[in-house]
C-alpha cells in the first residue's frame, strides 16, 4: 500500500477532519488519512493524536503514522479492537470526525546515534514507522525488525524496507521471516556483535517489555513508546500513570516514550484491562443498536 | 425536573437576622439523579431576602468580592423589582453572575463582611445574585452592541474556562478582535469538565460561552498551545497579545504505594468522565466509568465534595470522605460539606492513607490508613496531622478517588523561551496587571496563583484584560502577517 494515496488536492483548509483515503491493511487493521493541515504542519515523529468520533463519543489516543505537510493530512493506523476503533472502522471516505487534537505528546529524541534498531510488532509498527524514517534521515544506519502473529497480520513491510538499511521479519506462527518472537531477532543481532547504540521497542507491552529483557544485560539503551488509557490526552486526567523507576509519570506529557529498563510493564498490562465487563456491555449495546 | 421544597415555613420567619431558606431537592431524591441541587430563590423569597439588606452607606460587602460588585445597589434594584437593571449593575463587573451566584464561596468573600453577619446570618448576596441573574436568562439576554471602534488589534486567549471567557468578553467589547484556543473539544473549562452538573447546570455555561461568542470571540476547540502553535508563533501570525488561563492542570498524587491500582482514579479523571463525556449515560455514551459500592474519596477540598456526591449518584451503596485534618479544617464550603453530609457522605476526620491494596488483577479492595491528631500549625497555617502509632487499619473498598489537588500543566512553559515560571511550576504574574516575563503576554486564574476559585480567575481576567488594552492602545504595532486560518 502507499501511506499517502492521494493524489488530487484535497482541500484539507476548508474539508478539516474529513477522511480523505481509506485502505484495509489486514483483517481488522485500517489506514486513514484525514486533513489536518494544522497538525500536519507539526508533527513529528513520537506524537500522537486524540479523537472523538461524534457527540457521544470517547477521546482515545492513535500515533501518527505519517503526514504530508504540503496537502495537510495525517495518516493514521489502527486495529479495531474497541467500540471506537470499530467505530472509526465502519467510517466510510468523505466522511468527517468530530474530533482531532494534536500533535500530542513529547517527539522521539531524533539525531545521530550510529546504529539504531527498530524493533515492531503487529498495529505497533505503524507508530515505529515515522522514528525509523526519522532516524534514517537523521544520518543513522537503521535495522527494523517487525513482527506479526503470521504474514498475513504483517503491516508496511515495504514502507518499513525502504527507511531501513536491513529489514527483519518474525512470525508467531513461521509463515514468513523468522519462526517465533522479534525479541529473538533482536537477541540474535546482539550475539552477532551489531554494534547498537539505541533500540526502539514498539508494540504490545509484553513485546516491548521482552525486547527490554534482551538488551538489558548488554546495557544497550531502549525506548518503549507507551499506550495506556487516556481521556483528555494532555496532562489533566491522570488516567496514562505508569511507573517509571520510583516516579508516576504521565504517559500524554511525560512520554509517551520512557526508558524500557525501568517501566514497570506489569502494571500498565494490568491498568489496561481496567474495564473488561464495560467493554462487553459496550460492545452488546453496540451490536444491538446498530445491527452489526 | 423532580422538586421537593425543603422549607421549614414555620422557621422562615422574616426577620432581620436570619436568611431566608432557599429550597432545594430532597436528598433522598437528589442522589438518584444529577439535577441541580438547589433550586434558587422565588421571586417572594428573593424580595423578602433583599428586604434584609441595610443598604449600608459604607458597604463592608463590596470590599470582599473579588471584582468590587456593588452589591447594595443591584439590592436596592432588586427590592424595587427592577429587575433588568439590578442585572446590569451585577454585569458590570462580574460577566458570568449566574455561574458566580452558584458556586462563588460567599461565605468567604461578600458574605462574611455583611453587618447582618455580625449578630445574625448575613444577607445571602450569592443567591440574590444568582435570582437576577437566572431571571434574565430565562427573559432571554440581550447581547449589547459594541459601541467601540474596531481597533484592529488581534488578541490570543488560551484557554476558555471562567479566566479566558472574562478576557475574551471585555476585550471584545473594547473593540479587539479575539480568538479563544481551547485544548479539549468544549469550552468552558473548570465549569464543563469539572464542576458536576448538579451544582453548576451546564445550559448555564453553554449560554454564557454563547454570549462570549455573539461579542464577536472567535472559539477555537481542539487548539492545545505549546503543541500546535506556540506563543511566539501567535505573535508571527499577527496576534498583538496573549493570554494564558490554562487552569489547574495535572492530578497530584500522595505517593503512597498500590496508588496506581486499578479503581483509583484522580479526581479529575472521575469528573472528566462524569461531567465532559457523560459516562453516567453509558453505554449511550462511549466513556465508562467503574463505581463500586463501597467509594472513598481522599481530600476535603470542593472537588473532593464534588467527587463524593457523584459517586452517589452512580449508584455507590456508601461513600466515605477521607480527611486527614479534622472538620474545623476542612476546605471546602460550608454550603458543600453539609450538601454532602445530607446525601449520606460518610466523613472520616483525621485518617491518612497509607498504603492500597490490590488483588490479582490490579483492583484496588482496601486502603490501609492511619489515624492522626493535630499538632502544631504548619506553613499553610493550619494544624499539621501528627500520626497515631499502632493506629493503622484497613478498609474494604472498591473504588477510590484522589482529590488532592493539582499541579500546572507545563507544556506552554517548557515550549516557550522568556516566560518565567515559579517553583511551583506557575506561570509568574505582576499582581496588579497579570503581566509576565514576556512582553505581550498575561496570565491569570490557577495557572498563575495555583488551585483557587472560579471567582479569583474571573478577578484576574478583569484585571488582565484592562492591562491588554492599555498596552494594546499605547503601543501601536505593524501587522505583518496575516493569520493563517484554522477557524
Amino acid at each position: 500500500m502507499q501511506i499517502s494515496n492521494v493524489d488530487q488536492d484535497c482541500n484539507c483548509n476548508i474539508n478539516r477532519n474529513v477522511i480523505v483515503s481509506k485502505q484495509e491493511l489486514s483483517p481488522q487493521v485500517k489506514f486513514i488519512e484525514v486533513c489536518a493541515p494544522e497538525i500536519a504542519q507539526k508533527a513529528k515523529p513520537g506524537q500522537f493524536v486524540m479523537l472523538r468520533l461524534d457527540e457521544d463519543g470517547e477521546r482515545f489516543p492513535l500515533t501518527l503514522v505519517n503526514w504530508d505537510k504540503r496537502k495537510g493530512t495525517i495518516s493514521l493506523i489502527f486495529q479495531e479492537v474497541g467500540v471506537s476503533t470499530k467505530k472509526l472502522g465502519k467510517l466510510p471516505v468523505k466522511n468527517t470526525i468530530s474530533n482531532v487534537a494534536g500533535p500530542l505528546g513529547n517527539p522521539s529524541e531524533i539525531k545521530s546515534l550510529g546504529l539504531v534498531v527498530i524493533v515492531c510488532g503487529g498495529v505497533g509498527t505503524a507508530a515505529a514507522y515515522p522514528i525509523a524514517k526519522g532516524f534514517k534521515e537523521a544520518g543513522n544506519r537503521v535495522i527494523s525488525i517487525i513482527g506479526a502473529r503470521s504474514k498475513d497480520l504483517l503491516i508496511l513491510e515495504d514502507e518499513m524496507r525502504e527507511v531501513s538499511d536491513e529489514l527483519y521479519i518474525s512470525t508467531d506462527d513461521g509463515s514468513k521471516g523468522h519462526k517465533g518472537f522479534v525479541s529473538e531477532v533482536l537477541n540474535q543481532l546482539i550475539e552477532k556483535g551489531y554494534p547498537i547504540n539505541i533500540v526502539y521497542a514498539i508494540g504490545p507491552p509484553l513485546m516491548m517489555k521482552a525486547a527490554s529483557n534482551v538488551t538489558k544485560p548488554h546495557c544497550i539503551k531502549t525506548m518503549v513508546s507507551l499506550n495506556p488509557i487516556m481521556v483528555d490526552g494532555m496532562g489533566m486526567c491522570g488516567a496514562c500513570r505508569v511507573t517509571v523507576g520510583d516516579q508516576t509519570k504521565f504517559a500524554c506529557v511525560d512520554g509517551p516514550e520512557f526508558d524500557a529498563s525501568i517501566v514497570d510493564f506489569a502494571e500498565l498490562v494490568k491498568r489496561l484491562k481496567i474495564y473488561p465487563e464495560e467493554e462487553k456491555l459496550a460492545a452488546q449495546f453496540h451490536e444491538k443498536a446498530g445491527g452489526n | 425536573m423532580k422538586t421537593v421544597a425543603h422549607i421549614d415555613e414555620k422557621t422562615a420567619v422574616l426577620d432581620h437576622l436570619h436568611s431566608i431558606p432557599v429550597p432545594k431537592q430532597d436528598p433522598k431524591e437528589r442522589i438518584r439523579n444529577f439535577d441541580e441541587v438547589s433550586l434558587g430563590y422565588t421571586e417572594q423569597q428573593a424580595l423578602r431576602e433583599a428586604s434584609r439588606c441595610l443598604s449600608c452607606p459604607n458597604p463592608q460587602c463590596v470590599k470582599g468580592c473579588p471584582v468590587g460588585v456593588q452589591i447594595p445597589e443591584f439590592i436596592k434594584l432588586l427590592k424595587g423589582k427592577n429587575y433588568d437593571q439590578a442585572i446590569s449593575i451585577v454585569k458590570k463587573q462580574n460577566r458570568l453572575p449566574a455561574i458566580c451566584g452558584r458556586v462563588c464561596p460567599q461565605e468567604e468573600q461578600c458574605q462574611k463582611f455583611c453587618l447582618l453577619g455580625k449578630k445574625g446570618q448575613p444577607v445571602s448576596i450569592g443567591r440574590l445574585e444568582r435570582f437576577v441573574a437566572d431571571l434574565e436568562r430565562t427573559r432571554g439576554v440581550t447581547v449589547p452592541s459594541i459601541t467601540a471602534a474596531p481597533t484592529g488589534k488581534k488578541v490570543a486567549v488560551i484557554g476558555a474556562g471562567p479566566a479566558g471567557l472574562t478576557v475574551a468578553a471585555d476585550l471584545a467589547v473594547l473593540g479587539h478582535k479575539v480568538t479563544m484556543f481551547e485544548a479539549l473539544h468544549k469550552a468552558g473549562g473548570v465549569l464543563v469538565y469539572g464542576i458536576p452538573e448538579f451544582r453548576l447546570p451546564k445550559s448555564i455555561v453553554q449560554a454564557e460561552i454563547e454570549y462570549v461568542e455573539k461579542l464577536g470571540v472567535e472559539l477555537c476547540t481542539d487548539a492545545l498551545a505549546g503543541r500546535l502553535f506556540t506563543i511566539k508563533e501567535l505573535f508571527e501570525n499577527g496576534f498583538d497579545a496573549v493570554f494564558i488561563g490554562t487552569g489547574a492542570g495535572l492530578p497530584k498524587f500522595m505517593g503512597v504505594p498500590g496508588e496506581n491500582l486499578s479503581g483509583i482514579y484522580s479526581s479529575n479523571e472521575f469528573l472528566i468522565r462524569v461531567n465532559l463525556m457523560k459516562s453516567y449515560r453509558f453505554p449511550e455514551t462511549d466513556t465508562p466509568i467503574s463505581v463500586g459500592k463501597r467509594v472513598v474519596v481522599i481530600g476535603g477540598g470542593n472537588v473532593a465534595m464534588d467527587s463524593a456526591r457523584t459517586a452517589l449518584r452512580l449508584g455507590a451503596e456508601s461513600v466515605s470522605l477521607v480527611y486527614r485534618r479534622s472538620r474545623e479544617e476542612v476546605p471546602a464550603r460550608e454550603e458543600e460539606i453539609l450538601n454532602a453530609e445530607e446525601e449520606g457522605v460518610v466523613f472520616k476526620f483525621l485518617t491518612s492513607p497509607t498504603r492500597f491494596v490490590g488483588n490479582e488483577l490490579g483492583k484496588v479492595i482496601g486502603m490501609e490508613y492511619i489515624s492522626c491528631n493535630l499538632g502544631e500549625p504548619d506553613q499553610s497555617g493550619r494544624r499539621k496531622p501528627v500520626p497515631i502509632e499502632g493506629s493503622k487499619a484497613v478498609m474494604d473498598v472498591d473504588t477510590v478517588i484522589v482529590a488532592i489537588g493539582r499541579t500546572p500543566n507545563p507544556i506552554i512553559q517548557n515550549t516557550t523561551e522568556g516566560l518565567k515560571t515559579a517553583a511551583d511550576g506557575t506561570i509568574i504574574t505582576d499582581d496588579t496587571t497579570g503581566k509576565t516575563s514576556f512582553v505581550g503576554v498575561y496570565a491569570g486564574g490557577d495557572i498563575a496563583t495555583g488551585e483557587a476559585t472560579v471567582i479569583s480567575a474571573m478577578g484576574a481576567g478583569k484585571k488582565a484584560a484592562q492591562s491588554i488594552h492599555e498596552y494594546l492602545t499605547v503601543n501601536s504595532f505593524k501587522k505583518l502577517n496575516k493569520i493563517s486560518g484554522r477557524c
